[in-house]
């Protein structure tokens, strides 16, 4: 029988489709409103902390080297009241088999795949996951198809993207490249049909499951060079994977006063669907764009449930200008000798200004970093932005306007953090849920659900219930 | 002849016309179709750029489209020259070389 590949019938197909490609019944952790027992979810269709480990360690990936940057901490004291100027270490991700952590999501997910005896995987990504999984899938010998969304509609790419194009040919992957539109999904939807290939997500449990092992590491680290957990520990966040995993791998380490803050780049008042628009973004990802969408309505993935759930785990979220990231990105070459990013330097610049925060002897951890290349760093991107009438000023960033100019701070003074207000952004979460499951009245376990999904209190979450005029 | 059967070569397809794509989208994005490109070794036994054809991808499907590229690689590099990024470094080593901490 010849399926009927038009766009209204596949999206019509998209659960068993789905159903098929992941292997899990997401239904038996509904409750039928708007609860599901997320706990269960990552417990029954993940793996333990150990197995993850052992997974990983067989292709390489994870135990990556923790530095500390001496000079870039020497330069925030100069910039940190008296007293004040944490240590700041970097986890070098980069030194991943495929250049970044999204090596851990791609082990779990491709280990998984294999086991259940897929010939291949299949993944909706431009950044770094999708090197990830072509490298994973060449280990575990399967075949790998990354989808990304590349260029405008006059056929100009982002070099970022296109860059990772390449490295995903160089595992062997087929790269369909698409232009802008959040109708990617459909083309994913006909792939995944037409091959019955895993579907590779970023937001299953495997995936998931895969970045805790880097939080645990930190911890265990940390305990051992330093005699303690890190006190904050800083997490470049889009779609909110990094930062729900991390976060539950420190849980897991025991390291419960440890702080996880989140951290975007600001393209506020950019589009992400825009065909326009989206040659004038200098980020593809760790921005606003993702972050925002993602924390207050994490379901809106390529999953039924969102095994990322940032607001689950974020104590605070802060947003940083695109100028501050790429003073930050040369900074880290000049003054430490690595070579990383820019986009997975988001985090690092928003934990330049932290570090001023709090005192000298607290710890201040960089979770990550990413590889650089041709296309995917600070001159070509510059270039490109110049290319695409953007700007680039040497002044103050709090006065850069996302797609008309980026502004390179005068000096690191100018380097500063802006402070999302996550009450505010639980808020329109809790919106999203009364909205998306069409409901007057929750339930006394969505109550509780909204409490844990939120990081919040019983009180607070009535509070907005009250507001939407929702019984409880 | 462009090309002839087993050379590597790119091709485009249109998967969505204008008026045929997603609501709530940004009306520039309405206003465009939305387009893919694939690469492959060309089944055709021989094919001119702009004609129908069909490629094997490097993993093994059959794909239909419109011949574009042949031996297709990379242009993307390492930029140009920034100026404005030039006095970073000067700047940061500068800092912490004055008076220690």
């Amino acid at each position: 029988m010849v399926k009927d590949i038009s766009f209204e019938a596949v999206m019509a197909r998209k659960g068993e489709i789905m159903k098929k490609a992941i292997g899990i019944d997401y239904d038996i952790f509904e409750s039928g409103n708007i609860a599901f027992d997320y706990e269960r979810m990552m417990r029954e269709t993940g793996y333990s902390l150990q197995e993850i480990e052992d997974i990983q360690k067989e292709t390489g990936v994870g135990n990556t080297p923790v530095l500390e940057l001496r000079n870039l901490t020497k330069l925030a004291r100069k910039f940190a009241p008296a007293g004040k100027g944490a240590r700041i270490f970097i986890k070098d991700e980069a030194s991943n088999p495929s250049g970044s952590f999204k090596a851990r999501r791609a082990a779990t997910s491709c280990y998984h795949a294999k086991r259940l005896g897929y010939k291949g995987v299949i993944a909706a990504t431009s950044g770094n996951y999708g090197a990830a999984v072509a490298s994973q899938a060449a280990m575990r010998g399967l075949k790998c198809i990354i989808v990304q969304e590349c260029y405008d509609s006059k056929g100009i790419g982002q070099p970022e993207i296109i860059e990772k194009a390449r490295k995903c040919e160089a595992y062997g992957a087929e790269v369909v490249q698409l232009t802008v539109g959040p109708e990617l999904f459909y083309t994913f939807l006909v792939l995944l049909e037409e091959t019955g290939y895993f579907n590779a997500s970023l937001y299953t449990p495997f995936g998931i499951a895969g970045v805790e092992t880097l939080g645990y590491e930190i911890s265990m680290e940390f305990r051992e060079r330093e005699g303690k957990d890190p006190d904050v520990v800083v997490i470049t966040n889009a779609g909110g994977g990094n930062l729900t995993g991390t976060a539950r791998g420190l849980i897991k380490a025991g390291a419960t006063d440890t702080q996880v803050v989140g951290a975007s780049v600001s393209l506020h008042g950019l589009h992400m669907a825009s065909d326009t628009q989206f040659n004038k973004k200098s980020f593809t990802t760790g921005h606003t764009g993702f972050g925002i969408p993602f924390a207050t309505w994490p379901d809106r993935s390529d999953v039924p449930r969102s095994a990322a759930r940032p607001l689950r785990y974020i104590d605070r979220y802060v947003t940083v200008n695109q100028g501050p990231v790429f003073y930050m990105t040369e900074t880290l070459a000049q003054l430490e000798g690595m070579e990383r990013g820019p986009a997975g330097n988001t985090s690092l610049t928003a934990a330049f200004k932290l570090a001023q925060e709090l005192d000298r002897d607290q710890i201040v951890v960089v979770q990550e970093t990413e590889y650089t290349g041709a296309g995917k760093h600070i001159l070509p991107q510059l270039t490109f932005a110049k290319e695409n009438g953007i700007e680039i000023l040497i002044g103050d960033p709090s006065e850069e306007v996302p797609g008309k100019n980026i502004i390179l701070p005068k000096d690191p003074s100018y380097i500063k953090i802006e402070e999302i207000d996550l009450n505010r952004t639980r808020r329109s979460y809790i919106r999203n849920c009364i909205q998306n499951s069409n409901v007057d009245k929750v339930t006394k376990e969505d109550l509780e659900f909204l409490v844990a999904d939120t990081k919040s209190n019983e009180k607070f979450v009535k509070m907005i219930l009250d507001e939407f005029g929702v019984e409880y | 002849m462009d090309a002839k059967k087993g050379d590597w070569v790119r091709i485009h397809n249109i998967v969505l016309e204008k008026g045929e794509r997603a609501p709530n989208l940004p009306e520039d994005t309405q206003n465009v179709p939305l387009e893919v490109w694939d690469k492959g070794f060309l089944l055709n036994d021989k094919a001119n750029i702009g004609d129908k054809v069909v490629v094997e991808t490097y993993i093994g499907r059959k794909v239909e489209g419109t011949l574009i590229e042949v031996n297709p690689y990379y242009k993307h590099n390492f930029g140009k020259c920034v100026p404005e990024i030039l006095y970073i470094g000067k700047q940061v080593r500068g800092l912490i070389e004055e008076d220690g901490e």
